[in-house]
């Protein structure tokens, strides 16, 4: 690892301020920090908002569930809240990595690096979220762009991620038996007029089943997408899973999910 | 007083271990030590054009750096392959050259080309980027099946051949296979796995110019013999001025036999730069450089009765050695293969035919089970392809073909002395309730899963072993055992073995024998270990040959102490010796009330004319101490045997395989602590179950290891078992005076081919390798799904 310069910023503005080409925001580092001491990231400033009382905590309304940028994955899958508004999204915490990773990484983190195996972003795309950053809110469908791929500019920061409380949801996720990424997470959420189906781990990105979506959106049972072909050719392929055996895992995982809601 | 011998004493280990007190080689650090880090070859297969470490040189902090030039220089030995094996026709085995520092050709990614010496290990790290090694990049052969096809490795090693042994006899098979009413064969692949010992490799050296001492502390399981090796084959120094100190170990699984090139480099390097140098292996380094195991690609073939009687058994491996022979590269396919691979069953006509191939890749060196699991996957898979072929329960199959008398000569090599393979089996079916099975794949079906059930009954031959029968066979050394049993004069013992502990509880159960021999207390037994500069050799551990060679050196060496008592309890009491007795710590006159206890025994021999009336209590010819010491070896090797039976619940779906029971019903003979037998089991099986469902070392074509890390690799988790269900018959080894056999392998033996028998039952029979991930049962189950349907 080479040598950085370490801030901790006492807000929003102050973090922003110090952000340049050559600095990352630093929360649970459980990206970041292995990336550096293996070589292949390297910043000249780490700028860490952990320390930024407003971007913890979680608030629940009637309507929405909204999570601070810096809120742990251990905080989310033990509030009673999010169990209570949507129960879907604090097992999807319970099931990110290893009680170590729960208990540093953090939603922020895991939404502005978009890895395409990630959990997160899935939850994002299925309840329709709105990441609130210091300059702007941005829809979830506009935000994840591509693989590690953000519409976070340089210097703007995540401050809180606001879900909205579907009618019915479920989270299933086929492991890599490894790492216990996703191979393929399938989150589906049920809202009053419509279904997202948000697919993570198969493609580049996150994306939302638009065939899923609409079959279940007509008929929310999981016969509606049963032994459904889906065109793997944009799926990810490698020593763990082909691209088909993708493709058959997102019609499983979402039948599961269906069935489970 | 109670015999500790088969209860579950708690760990004295444990108070140390889990309050993180233990002291582990990294945790070593000498006044004005140095840091090392190695430049490794990121290349396959290259030769070196030049290395150029002026930049280097210049970085901060820099002491030393040094290449394969200044060790061949200086003379510096390579290393070695241990074990030599003679061809079927009759020449001997071609081992390449290993140097510690490869100087002009590098053979795996990983292979070390120079070291870098620094005042810090961040200086060590960034100087170690900037040595520019010029590299000509040849062709990699990766592949096991077609090593001998492709391009020659080492230089004069004709086909990538190491040797092309045989053991038994291919005429009587001939004959025995022309007899046969029905062939079963099979094709299989025992996939390469890695260690992943909790503790990364490492070492601390250090050099003492006055006293041209050379002390190294290292991660090794046998110190003594990594002494003999550095100095007799390295050149690194004398025995005598070479101390090798193998602390608290944090796991080994046959990873830390072998001595590495660090090993000796830093070693070497430290006497030359005269300072201490420390390395620890990053886990990066441990993926690529720690052996690998297995690694085999097999034909067998059995042949059968109709009714099911065994008659002969074919068996032609190729088996990966990596870029190098190494330690016990070239027994571990051979003598610990071949011989097991006619596994539990009376097989009138046998032989195995074994081509160990080099490769770009890792060396590939005995890990846990070394050479059995793999035996035992090839016959336990054959096996129970025969029962599904010839529509015989899978048990009575192998019931049908278990020998009944022992000592049971077995077809190729061993003689087993003892076991009951017939009580085991039906004591692990009753365990595992294999009657109720039916019944449970019939609700796994209703669920729309696929449910099967595995069988394995195996034996292996470990407590290696009769030095007379590994020397004729081909062993460098001779794997006896030493302990010494040293008296203080206020009565407490200390037991200096030579086996090595790194997470076998030896410092429990080995207190244990003493303190039943001894009669004292088990609070006033050390056990101490793993310092060539304390006991008085010893051949290590590895082969589950702790307690069965190193735990009969300790009963031996007790049983001279207490002849010595005998004798001195004698002159104090004015008794004849032969009148003499002892229990429980007493010597005891017989007929009469007179008796000394050993705590008083060993004082008179320490101070000797202080009793009675100053007159010596020690008979003539014996010297004043309480000191006994016993090489022991062994008369032949031990024979645990067992039947594991394994269920599995398919999703046909998403081709997840769900381990939902698993039972083994072992025979180690004596059991010395029960609790510290159960975790050996578990960590066995963990292991062997990983190899059949998890775990799976890849390179792909250009000899990068895919694997690299936890990310890609899977080591099973506690989430991936169910509660093992864990039993045992105790036939005592007739061969030790403990009737004990060995424990540690067991596991890892069994399990791989349990459960891949029992993924395959569910498959109806389709083969699937190892390691059976959701993938390819996905494929398969879509597959049974088209025959199926294509038979309805």
């Amino acid at each position: 690892m080479k040598d950085f310069n370490y801030h901790s910023a006492k807000d929003s503005k102050e973090a922003s301020k110090l952000a340049s080409s050559s600095s990352a925001f630093l929360a649970g580092g459980m990206t970041t920090i292995p990336s550096m001491k293996l070589g292949l990231a390297t910043y000249k400033d780490l700028i860490d908002i952990k320390n930024i009382k407003k971007l913890s905590g979680i608030k629940v309304s009637g309507k929405s569930v909204t999570i601070g940028a810096a809120t742990k994955h251990v905080e989310v899958s033990n509030s009673k809240d999010v169990k209570k508004a949507i129960p879907s999204l604090s097992s999807l915490a319970e099931g990110i990595g290893d009680p170590q990773v729960r208990n540093r990484g953090t939603i922020g983190g895991s939404i502005a690096n978009n890895d395409p195996s990630a959990d997160y972003p899935s939850a994002c795309i299925a309840l329709n979220a709105t990441i609130h950053t210091n300059e702007r809110k941005i829809e979830a469908a506009k935000f994840f762009k591509g693989m590690f791929e953000t519409a976070l500019k340089k210097g703007e920061l995540i401050e809180a991620i606001e879900f909205q409380i579907p009618e019915k949801s479920s989270y299933q996720k086929h492991p890599n038996p490894a790492s216990r990424y996703a191979i393929v997470g399938v989150y589906v959420a049920k809202h009053k007029g419509d279904v997202n189906v948000a697919v993570t781990g198969a493609k580049s990105c996150v994306y939302n089943d638009k065939e899923m979506s609409k079959a279940l959106s007509g008929n929310f049972s999981s016969s509606s997408i049963d032994g459904m072909d889906l065109d793997s050719s944009e799926m990810n392929s490698d020593m763990h899973a082909s691209a088909d055996f993708r493709a058959n895992l997102v019609v499983t995982q979402a039948k599961k999910a269906v069935d489970a809601c | 007083m109670a015999s500790l011998v088969g209860s579950r004493v708690e760990r004295k280990e444990d108070k140390r271990f889990l309050t993180g007190k233990g002291r582990y080689t990294a945790d070593i650090n000498l006044a004005n030590q140095t840091y090392a880090i190695f430049v490794r070859s990121p290349h396959a297969r290259a030769s070196i054009k030049k290395i150029n470490i002026d930049k280097a040189l210049k970085s901060s902090g820099v002491v030393s750096i040094l290449t394969g030039k200044e060790i061949a220089d200086d003379k510096i030995g390579g290393l070695i392959a241990g074990w030599a094996i003679r061809s079927e026709d009759g020449t001997e085995m071609k081992c390449p050259g290993n140097p510690p520092l490869a100087k002009d050709n590098v053979n795996f990614v990983g292979d070390p080309v120079a070291v870098v010496i620094a005042e810090s290990l961040a200086e060590a790290k960034e100087a170690a980027e900037k040595v520019e090694v010029d590299y000509k990049v040849l062709k990699a052969v990766t592949s096991t099946a077609d090593a001998m096809d492709g391009d020659t490795i080492h230089e004069g090693i004709d086909k990538n051949l190491c040797f092309d042994w045989l053991l038994g006899d291919r005429q009587k098979v001939k004959e025995a296979f022309d007899k046969a009413d029905k062939v079963i064969s099979i094709d299989i692949i025992n996939n390469r796995l890695i260690p992943n010992a909790m503790e990364p490799r490492a070492c601390v050296a250090d050099y003492n110019a006055a006293s041209e001492e050379i002390t190294l502390y290292t991660t090794s399981q046998n110190p003594h013999l990594s002494r003999l090796i550095m100095s007799a084959f390295g050149n690194v120094a004398p025995e005598h001025k070479l101390r090798v100190v193998a602390p608290d170990v944090g796991g080994g699984f046959g990873s830390k036999i072998n001595v590495y090139n660090e090993d000796i480099v830093c070693s070497w390097a430290a006497k030359k730069i005269n300072r201490a140098i420390k390395w620890v292996a990053e886990r990066s380094e441990s993926f690529l450089t720690d052996i690998h195991g297995r690694d085999h690609v097999t034909h067998a073939e059995l042949a059968v009765t109709k009714d099911g009687k065994f008659l002969g058994f074919k068996n032609e491996t190729i088996a990966n050695l990596g870029a190098y022979a190494r330690v016990f590269g070239t027994v571990t396919p051979t003598y610990l293969f071949g011989p097991c691979a006619t596994g539990v069953y009376e097989i009138p006509a046998a032989y195995t035919n074994v081509k160990a191939v080099y490769t770009n890749t890792a060396p590939v060196d005995a890990y846990r089970g070394a050479g059995r699991p793999e035996a035992t996957y090839t016959i336990e898979r054959l096996v129970e392809k025969a029962s599904m072929e010839l529509g015989i329960d899978k048990t009575e199959l192998r019931i049908k073909n278990f020998p009944t008398a022992f000592p049971f000569k077995q077809t190729l090599v061993h003689t087993v002395d003892s076991g009951d393979y017939v009580a085991g089996m039906e004591k692990a079916k009753q365990m595992a309730d294999y009657k109720g099975f039916e019944a449970r794949r019939r609700e796994s079906e209703a669920k729309g899963k696929l449910r099967g059930i595995g069988v394995t009954s195996y034996f292996e031959a470990c407590g290696i072993a009769p030095s007379a029968a590994v020397m004729s066979l081909g062993c460098g050394v001779g794997l006896w055992e030493s302990a010494e049993v040293r008296f203080n004069p206020t009565g407490q013992v200390t037991v200096y073995t030579g086996s090595h502990s790194h997470g076998q509880s030896h410092q429990t159960t080995f207190a244990q024998i003493a303190a039943d021999e001894l009669g004292v207390p088990i609070e006033n037994i050390d056990i101490v270990h793993g310092d060539t500069d304390k006991g008085t050799f010893g051949m290590g551990t590895y082969g589950s040959r702790s307690l069965a060679v190193g735990g009969i050196a300790i009963v031996n060496a007790c049983k001279k102490i207490v002849e010595k008592g005998k004798r001195v309890t004698a002159k104090m009491l004015e008794a004849n010796p032969e009148d003499v007795e002892f229990k429980d710590g007493e010597f005891i006159v017989s007929k009469s009330n007179k008796k000394k206890t050993i705590g008083e025994v060993a004082f008179a021999c320490y101070l000797p004319g202080v009793r009675d009336e100053m007159k010596s209590p020690l008979p003539e010819g014996d010297e004043p101490g309480l000191k006994e010491t016993s090489f022991y070896d062994p008369s032949n090797f031990s024979f645990p045997a067992g039947t594991h039976i394994a269920e599995v619940e398919i999703d046909p779906e998403t081709g997840h395989v769900k381990l939902e029971k698993y039972t083994a019903c072992d025979d180690f003979g004596r059991i010395i602590n029960p609790m510290v037998v159960e975790g050996q089991v578990h960590g066995g099986l963990a292991q062997g179950i990983g190899q059949a469902l998890y775990e799976n070392a890849e390179y792909d074509e250009t000899g990068q290891l895919m694997t690299g890390s936890y990310m890609d690799y899977t080591m099973p988790r506690a989430d991936n078992f169910p509660e093992f269900n864990i039993g045992y018959t105790c036939t005592h080894a007739t061969t030790n005076p403990l009737g004990v056999k060995g424990c540690g392998e067991a596991g890892a033996i069994a399990a791989p081919p349990t459960v891949m028998n029992a993924v395959i039952d569910a498959l109806g029979g389709q083969e699937v390798t190892m390691p059976a991930t959701a993938e390819k049962v996905w494929k398969a189950c879509k597959n049974l799904k088209k025959s199926n349907s294509k038979a309805a």
